[in-house]
């Protein structure tokens, strides 16, 4: 299979009042054909600032600081802002966190959807537009009569579909989705969960799935990434992660979350709080809320990735015998 | 069998709403239609359901912020031990009763004054309640802070709400809410809006309190692996109705009405070989049902412990 998408070593940092703020630290993951691929953590690991940068669209005081990310086989970091339109919706779209309230109230959904169409293929006629819209709509479960209504017309699921709608509007081969039903309830969650493995399958895309909920990533992905602080600690086949996590936030991350089948267990909490990036620490970001630290550890040393199976990475410190 | 803390018989909460501001026509919205269940001491009651299903106005209804339509909540008066009519009581009688019954939000980050400090905000409650003098108030903040694991207080007490975490302002709300020494607490999705790493430790530290101070809850959430965790019996609601009540494990299970089953089905489950089966539902269908049926008794019980709605859902099964 070949790679569509190839992260590697990208590093990003924001330049704020309080200082240089290192969101992504040597981030490395690639993305094949058809895949659907998962990257989970908590707020503020840096999750939608890889999001963003593959897309080119992080602010304004963010900056790639190192790294490649290579779309096709061409390196996005260097690209001009015309050579991006080009990607950006036709060769990589996105469903951002909460875009379903970021439709335009005054102007109805097939609108702004052949807006974005139009913006790529001008050539194409209206009723040709709106037969693809009326495709997409009859993919991710809408009803046709969407295409004239206004976003306020619709519930938070339908909208949510729609945006879906938009993001498959000008024929993308990869899709990010961050966050896309985390204003939703459990039932909608578990119907748009249902309509975008759909959409992978039935088109052949491959999906970058962002979230902080591991069960949806259990659900939805084949290969996944566990970040922290900035960093990748682990990386590998999703069912691998799950049956053998190694590095110690992993397994921190699996005993915390609840379930509703098997046996009821008692929860872990992992104490302490995520680090501030600001002018960060040099050494190991996680070492302070550890579960497995010992006196040997050394707290001055890098996190590094290590290969400990078939393509599953884990952070150096924990690939060893815990 | 514990006594009941509270008990709740046919509550229902309307809402008039006008089709436009020119237009005379007002329709209902019946947010809480005809409810009851009951809340045993040191108890546990978790309230689930999607958005707009009335789980929050039944916990407004039931702390006292908005007055209910009709139907009785009787809560037990520890002077006379007995069940009160809360309709009953008498200006006195009645603040002391909203000490008994608190309530933490859901979102940490908007529930606290961002412009009074973390001392000042627990202190409030027992300003208005009049509690001991300025010596001992101090005290039950400090001792309090350390219950909620805000150590050392000292540290926190002169600190903002934006100087603190959401998981710590968490544990604020918490503090503030027990520090009047509440029988009944009603919790709105308290940790949906925290990280898993923390979300955790709110829970365990809701968990432990209830076990130390006595303290029952009315667990809102629309998430069942969290109410499993958290709660001894689980009420599923489903507009403005309960349609299944039972204990946590049971209704796990052996769900019987349509819509539990569905809401089960739902939850991701965190692990990647497990094969979850959507169990589909017309909703618009149950939606009828349930507004054609005006059964006597809305719940039956099926086994010891598990109610069910009356309504018939065989066409839907």
């Amino acid at each position: 299979m070949k790679n569509i998408l190839e992260v590697k070593n990208l590093s990003m940092s924001y330049n704020t009042i309080d200082g240089e703020v290192e969101a992504v630290k040597d981030v490395s993951f690639a993305v094949q054909e058809g895949e659907s691929f998962g990257i989970v953590g908590e707020s503020g690991c840096g999750k939608t600032s890889v999001a963003m940068s593959l897309l080119q669209l992080q602010a304004d005081n963010g900056k790639i600081t190192n790294g490649q990310i290579l779309f096709d086989g061409k390196n996005i970091v260097q690209l001009n802002e015309s050579e991006l339109r080009s990607i950006r919706w036709s060769g990589i779209s996105m469903v951002f966190q909460g875009a379903m309230n970021s439709w335009n109230p005054v102007v109805k959904i097939g609108e702004q959807i052949r807006e974005a169409i139009r913006e790529h293929y001008p050539d194409k006629s209206k009723d040709e537009n709106t037969k693809k819209i009326l495709e997409l709509f009859n993919i991710v479960g809408l009803d046709s009569s969407v295409i004239d209504r206004y976003p306020h017309e619709l519930s938070g699921g339908m909208k949510q579909r729609a945006v879906i709608a938009l993001a498959l509007s000008c024929d993308p081969k990869l899709i990010i989705a961050d966050e896309p039903t985390t204003a939703l309830d459990v039932v909608i969650q578990d119907q748009i969960l249902n309509e975008i493995r759909k959409v992978q399958e039935v088109l052949g895309l491959s999906l970058i799935y962002i979230s902080h909920d591991i069960a949806v990533i259990a659900e939805m992905t084949d290969n996944m990434a566990v970040m922290y602080a900035g960093r990748i600690v682990e990386r590998g086949p999703t069912k691998e992660i799950f049956s053998n996590p190694r590095h110690s936030y992993t397994k921190s991350l699996l005993a915390s979350t609840p379930s509703v089948v098997g046996d009821k267990v008692k929860l872990k909490s992992l104490d302490g709080e995520p680090p501030s990036l600001i002018n960060k620490e040099p050494g190991c970001s996680f070492a302070p809320r550890c579960p497995y630290k010992e006196e040997s550890c050394n707290p001055l040393r890098e996190m590094e990735l290590i290969e400990i199976n078939t393509e599953h990475y884990v952070d150096a410190c924990n690939a060893g015998n815990l | 069998m514990k006594n009941n803390l509270l008990e709740v018989r046919n509550l229902e909460k309307y809402f008039e709403v006008s089709s436009g501001i020119f237009s005379r026509n007002k329709s209902i919205v019946k947010a809480v239609d005809g409810i009851s269940f009951d809340i045993p001491f040191g108890s546990s009651l978790g309230l689930v359901g999607q958005s707009g299903c009335g789980k929050t106005t039944t916990a407004r209804a039931l702390s006292l912020l908005d007055p209910k339509t009709s139907g009785t909540v009787n809560f037990y008066n520890e002077e006379t031990s007995s069940m009160q009519s809360i309709d009953e009581l008498e200006d006195d009688e009645l603040k002391k009763f909203r000490r008994n019954i608190q309530m933490i939000f859901q979102d940490p980050y908007e529930s606290l004054n961002p412009r009074w400090n973390i001392k000042d905000i627990i202190l409030e409650p027992l300003n208005i309640h009049n509690i001991g003098n300025l010596k001992d108030r101090e005290e039950a903040v400090y001792e309090i802070l350390k219950t909620v694991g805000l150590t050392p207080p000292e540290n926190y007490m002169p600190r903002y709400p934006h100087e603190l975490s959401g998981g710590q302002r968490q544990r604020v709300s918490i503090a503030r809410t027990l520090i009047m020494k509440p029988k009944f607490v009603v919790c709105d999705e308290p940790t949906s809006m925290l990280d898993v790493s923390i979300r955790i430790s709110i829970m365990d530290l809701m968990l432990n309190l209830a076990k130390e101070l006595e303290v029952s809850y009315l667990y809102i959430t629309h998430d069942l692996a969290v109410a499993r965790y958290m709660c001894d019996r689980i009420a599923v609601m489903f507009n403005g109705k309960i349609v299944e009540l039972a204990e946590t494990e049971e209704l796990l299970n052996n769900p019987i009405h349509p819509y539990t089953k569905r809401l089960i089905s739902s939850i991701p489950i965190p692990d990647p070989s497990y094969k979850r089966e959507r169990y589909e539902l017309d909703f618009s269908e149950l939606n009828n049902i349930i507004a054609s049926n005006s059964n006597e008794s809305p719940m039956a019980e099926v086994k010891s412990g598990h109610f069910v709605a009356t309504h018939d859902v065989k066409g839907l099964l």
